[in-house]
């Protein structure tokens, strides 16, 4: 499992590096509606603040769990504001959007939620401060049918825990 | 909280034996374009009963209640058309005695259902008889009794009869759906348990609101439920006997649990463990608390599935990429993919007669129910919407029941979620009745048997 999971980020690594290139040279390409890129939302519209300057979430694409280069920023500076805050816990939580079955996307929203909280780690913050828990497609913050709604949804947030 | 499913005692016993075999029958393999014409004659009541009835039930006439019962499951079967009572000539008590053939020949039913009910020291005894029109014979008889609070049961347990006795094979209507019922925005939904009678009767609510409750699923007696509970927002898969309303946390699992379903043998709840990012399909055994781990995979693994005779498990798995379906042998060895059409596949189940596999597929944009045979040929799509998803068979394999939602606008108004069932022929699909928004049907075994 342990070797599995080594395995598993370094790969995934590897795959953020290769799509930061391929985004830097399909920048002109990507198709920018509005509030979102490609399908991954960038709107702040249902975006809190754990502290000035500290985004409390992150977006996902359809079915992915991969943090994309806006995801990676805000990470690091919720990683900065919990070392300045060590005091304080967290709790990320996973969201999938409405188009996809109940089970699958509880797995999902785990997997996402473990992808911001491996992230925070790798910045220096220790796993035991932050739990995790999928809510699957259960608690939207949008609640329209449209591919700018379920963006939104396709999140996972930080939230204090204590 | 406590419900009594089983502790209903029914004496059953054949008035005649009649081996006699009919010109009537009807052939449910294919979609039935032409229902049975059948008459259902309110069951005859004395004046005596009559009274007992209203003061036991509140019930003027519960033989022609139970008629209705059982004429409104005739129905929605989709093989039955029942007639109209109107056009009846021949009164239930006579018509119980001996049918006279020409009457009911002349309002064109194929089938007539006759019976009496007697109400006599707090039993209800109910007698009912099914006759050939077209043969001019008695083709079944049987009578039953039982406490006259279980009168709805004897209307499902009659349609039971008579479908078997008619298509050949078990009947479904004196079974339960245990569903999540969902009420308020859909940003702030309250989910509860709840448990009705197949046709929509005596709804009860098993939790009261204040947890996320998921995907409740019956054991094969029907006594025992399994689902997921955020019970101290803490994900797990929890144990519910119906009839104690005794719960339980199943297992010891340092994360969420999830998709749990019971084996068919009853021992086992299957369900997936999700950790540090990974789920994996686990088992365990409810008699000795042994855990098992089947799947090892860093993919979602979920939504598994037993064959009926315990030894193959059918499970999602995106560890092609994407969503697909998966068959392996109980142990977790010999995986295979076996969905390979355009689009994603989720939450298999296995039939119970064990020829077949229900899905669900979103391709396009759209979301089918499906079916396919165990190694993945065959596939055939019953049902396109804009959302639905997670079917669950009936006891006899005959008919599908899943939940489907509607869109919302942009102000997330207009959406609502309900109970659908689809017979395995891709024909009589009709919306299910409940009280509020539902989810995550799941269709109970016979009651009586």
């Amino acid at each position: 499992m342990n070797f599995s999971k080594s395995f598993r980020n370094t790969f995934l690594v590897i795959l953020l590096s290769l799509i930061v290139s391929a985004c830097a040279t399909k920048k002109t390409t990507t198709k920018v509606e509005g509030q979102m890129q490609g399908d991954v939302y960038t709107g702040t519209d249902t975006v809190k603040y754990l502290a000035d300057g500290v985004p409390d979430r992150v977006f996902f694409a359809t079915n992915e769990s991969i943090l994309t280069t806006k995801s990676r920023d805000t990470l690091r500076k919720q990683a900065n504001w919990l070392r300045e805050n060590s005091s304080i816990n967290v709790v990320v939580e996973g969201h999938a959007d409405e188009r996809g079955t109940r089970e699958y996307n509880l797995a999902l929203g785990e997997r996402r939620a473990n992808a911001a909280k491996d992230y925070l780690i790798t910045y220096g913050i220790s796993a035991d401060r932050i739990s995790v828990i999928s809510y699957g497609k259960e608690r939207p913050v949008d609640s329209g049918s449209n591919p700018l709604s379920w963006s939104k949804n396709r999140r996972s947030v930080t939230v204090k825990a204590n | 909280m406590m419900i009594r499913i089983i502790n209903l005692f029914f004496i059953i016993f054949f008035l005649l034996s009649t081996k006699a075999y009919s010109l009537i029958e009807i052939d449910i393999t294919r979609g039935n374009l032409d229902p049975l014409p059948i008459a259902v004659s309110p069951l005859f009541q004395d004046d005596n009963s009559k009274r007992n009835s209203i003061n036991e039930l509140k019930i003027e006439n519960v033989g022609s209640e139970i008629s209705l019962v059982v004429e409104n499951n005739l129905k929605i079967s989709g093989l039955f058309n029942p007639l109209s009572k109107e056009a009846f000539l021949q009164k239930p008590d006579i018509a119980h005695l001996k049918p006279r053939f020409e009457d009911w020949a002349l309002i064109k039913a194929q089938a007539l259902i006759t019976g009496k009910v007697t109400i006599e020291d707090k039993k209800l005894k109910v007698e009912f008889r099914l006759w050939d029109i077209l043969a001019g014979r008695e083709m079944m008889a049987l009578a039953f009794t039982t406490v006259p609070s279980n009168w709805r049961r004897v209307g499902h347990i009659i349609s039971d009869k008579v479908y078997e006795r008619l298509t050949g094979e078990k009947g479904y209507f004196d079974t339960r759906i245990i569903y999540v019922s969902e009420e308020g925005p859909k940003t702030a939904r309250v989910k509860k348990l709840a448990i009705m009678d197949q046709d929509g009767f005596n709804t009860k609510y098993l939790t009261l609101g204040n947890e996320l409750v998921l995907t409740p699923r019956f054991n094969p007696t029907s006594q025992m439920v399994t689902y997921l509970s955020y019970f101290k927002n803490l994900p797990r898969v929890y144990l519910l006997d119906i009839e104690t309303g005794t719960q339980e946390v199943v297992g010891d699992f340092p994360g969420m649990t999830f998709a749990p379903r019971f084996s068919p043998d009853g021992k086992k709840i299957i369900m997936s463990f999700a950790k540090d990012g990974n789920s994996d399909i686990y088992t365990m055994d409810l008699e000795n608390r042994i855990v098992e781990r089947i799947t090892n995979h860093p993919s979602i693994d979920t939504s598994p599935s037993y064959s009926p005779d315990n030894r193959f498990i059918t499970f999602n798995s995106d560890r092609s990429g994407y969503q697909q379906i998966y068959v392996m042998k109980s142990d977790g060895s010999n995986v295979k993919r076996i969905s390979f059409g355009k689009g994603l596949y989720g939450t298999p189940v296995w039939s119970p007669r064990g020829d077949l596999i229900a899905f669900t597929k979103l391709h396009k944009g759209k979301f089918y129910i499906g079916v396919m045979r165990t190694d993945g040929s065959g596939e055939r799509l019953l049902t396109e919407n804009y959302y639905q998803e997670a079917p669950s068979w009936s006891p006899n394999g005959r008919v599908l029941i899943f939940y489907r939602e509607t869109k919302s606008n942009d102000k997330g108004e207009g959406f609502s979620a309900k109970l659908w069932s689809i017979d395995l022929t891709g024909y009589n699909e009709r919306q299910v009745q409940t009280e509020t928004d539902a989810s995550d049907p799941s269709w109970s075994s016979l009651l009586s048997n």
